[in-house]
């Protein structure tokens, strides 16, 4: 409950971003760099001049669409690799798991960023890494949940009925067990947005001048000791947005185990 | 009166007399499961013939290769399982030698399964109707309107009442006989010649149990469609099957016509199924139950599979494997000494 209320005020103020503030997150004001926080900016300027409070916003915007963008591709991959792998066994489930446990071997971070530094910097590379990083997890619970699901009498009963395995897989399995990876997906937003804040902040996700938090909180650094709010608040935005998601996550999760309809 | 019953390794291979060519001829088929302790001979040898409209049981304890004979024939066997050897004949098409894709066209249109427990042979999260409309969407070729109205007609026709409002209730809004009426639409959906029931009574209650039956066999006989019917309960066998096979420890022990075999068991193993069923005349008559348990099928019992248990058991029971024998026409048993059990009265015998 208390997730879905503060991603609902968070969502609620990016989407409505050009109704709140006035100011382009873009322009400049040499006149007006690294004010405090006042009334007509409401958390100050950064060193170029640019509001603050509006950059927050339109940062957000970025991060959140990519976010939620990027979980649906290691989603959907790891889904179908996954139901493969737990359905068919033998060769091809040997061969996805190894896949598997080459990616799981190198920390998440560190493979995301070697990954992204060679594909270049930008919103396309971030996707393919994610992509490419994020499916193990998926597969790994999809093909558990097939595993113990195929073992099911419904599944016997669908064979006999002369049903084609990619139908089986899509219309009996998938649905009896894509709710684990849907409460997954849930704190794995949480993992992409840090992933792509901490790409932001090394440079090499989103490009200036294009707002992001990341980029903020590296911005803001040099100017830690005499303007923390620059680094500080898209930092505690960072936060409160992982907490929200993981607390309906966790709601979710409660909600979906202890029955199925 | 035409072919001979020809002689097999393990006994004849059954051609009924006057049935023509069988719908369904099951030869000699061995079933051989891998586990941990050893290979278990689930099936060992095991032939039976079911003509065009005919309704075949097959009686035995758990374990005795009931389901995984059926299963075996529908081609459906566990991953650890496998067909050794034998043939399965569908109108002359032997099944084992096809692969799954071609198994897929049959499974459906011309055979289908009805399953022990119909809660957990439904799909949960699946609506009613599209369950059962999902064989004539796949097979018949009919689109998605066709295939729904399908549904409802075949609902209509297992009785289940209100079927445009039930089209959409899950499984679990029904009871366990209006799930079984559920299992039987789909089995019936794409007319198959022959449909394979692995008791699909035993989790009913006795009432509901009698509806079922009779609504199966009602079905089957206008539909002309063939059944197997795999129970351990001889009283569902008496009313549903013409003919009847006994099973013990992966083969059969005897077979003839239900009358004939509940009236008159040739084999010891019958014998004792029928008199440790319970009688309604005599009601207080304690129950003859067959002493021991089935055997390890890992290592059967060497010669007769049933004389440890047999009290007719004589030496050469130990060591030498009783074939299946004809006696006369349709009437076969796999017991070297089954004039022994001629002169016991079958109590429960009038069924």
């Amino acid at each position: 409950m208390a997730g879905l209320v503060i991603i609902g005020i968070i969502l609620f103020m990016l989407i409505a971003a050009p109704l709140i503030t006035s100011y382009n997150p873009d322009t400049q004001n040499l006149n007006a760099i690294l004010l405090s926080p006042s009334a007509h900016h409401w958390l100050g300027t950064d060193q170029e001049g640019r509001d603050t409070f509006s950059r927050l916003l339109y940062g957000g915007r970025t991060d959140l669409r990519i976010a939620f963008i990027a979980v649906l591709f290691p989603f959907a991959l790891g889904t179908v690799l996954g139901s493969v792998a737990g359905y068919f066994g033998g060769w091809v489930d040997m061969l996805i798991m190894r896949l598997v446990d080459i990616v799981v071997a190198f920390p998440f971070f560190v493979l995301i960023i070697a990954l992204v530094f060679v594909l270049g910097p930008g919103e396309r590379s971030i996707y393919i890494a994610i992509t490419l990083v994020g499916w193990v997890s998926y597969a790994r619970i999809v093909r558990g949940e097939i595993l113990v699901a195929k073992r099911q009498e419904y599944v016997l009963a669908a064979q006999s009925g002369g049903l084609s395995s990619m139908r089986i897989m899509a219309r009996h399995l998938l649905p009896n067990v894509i709710t684990q990876a849907i409460i997954y997906a849930m704190s794995d937003i949480v993992q992409d947005i840090l992933a792509i804040v901490t790409l932001s902040y090394l440079g090499l996700g989103i490009q200036p001048p294009a707002p992001d938090w990341g980029t903020m909180i590296s911005d803001g650094q040099n100017f830690l000791t005499t303007h923390w709010q620059l680094t500080t608040i898209p930092g505690l935005a960072v936060v409160v947005t992982g907490l929200g998601l993981s607390l309906i996550g966790d709601g979710l999760a409660d909600l979906m185990r202890p029955g199925q309809s | 009166m035409t072919e001979p019953a020809t002689t097999g390794p393990g006994g004849p291979l059954l051609i009924e007399p006057g049935m023509g060519m069988p719908l369904l001829q099951v030869n000699e088929l061995h079933v051989r499961i891998g586990t941990r302790r050893g290979v278990v001979r689930a099936v060992d040898g095991v032939s039976l013939a079911v003509g065009a409209g005919e309704a075949v049981g097959v009686v035995g304890e758990s374990g005795s290769g009931k389901s995984m004979m059926l299963r075996a024939i529908m081609g459906l066997l566990p991953p650890e399982a496998e067909i050794t050897d034998g043939q399965v004949l569908l109108d002359g098409v032997d099944l084992t030698q096809l692969d799954n894709s071609q198994l897929n066209k049959l499974r459906g249109p011309r055979m289908a399964m009805i399953f022990q427990e119909p809660m957990s042979a439904l799909n949960p999260v699946m609506r009613v109707g599209p369950q059962i409309a999902e064989g004539p969407l796949v097979h018949l070729g009919l689109g998605r309107a066709a295939a729904a109205q399908r549904a409802l007609e075949l609902m209509r026709r297992v009785g289940i009442p209100d079927p445009e409002r039930r089209f959409r209730s899950f499984p679990h809004e029904f009871s366990g006989g209006m799930r079984q009426r559920v299992m039987i639409a789909i089995a019936l959906s794409c007319e198959p010649q022959l449909i394979l029931c692995d008791e699909p009574t035993t989790a009913l209650d006795v009432t509901i149990q009698d509806q079922i039956l009779r609504l199966l066999t009602r079905l089957c006989r206008e539909s002309g469609t063939s059944l197997i019917f795999v129970t351990h309960d001889l009283p569902v066998v008496a009313q549903v099957c013409q003919r009847l096979a006994v099973m013990y420890a992966g083969r059969i022990v005897e077979r003839g016509t239900v009358q004939e075999v509940l009236t008159q068991p040739c084999h010891p193993y019958t014998l004792g199924l029928v008199r440790s069923a319970p009688d309604v005349d005599h009601p207080r008559a304690s129950l003859a139950a067959i002493p021991g348990s089935p055997p390890s099928l890992i290592t059967p019992p060497s010669g007769c599979r049933f004389h440890p248990r047999c009290k007719f058991a004589e030496e050469d029971c130990t060591t030498d494997e009783p074939p299946l024998r004809v006696l006369r026409s349709g009437r076969a048993t796999a017991c070297l000494h089954y004039e022994r059990t001629q002169d016991v009265q079958p109590l429960g015998a009038e069924r």
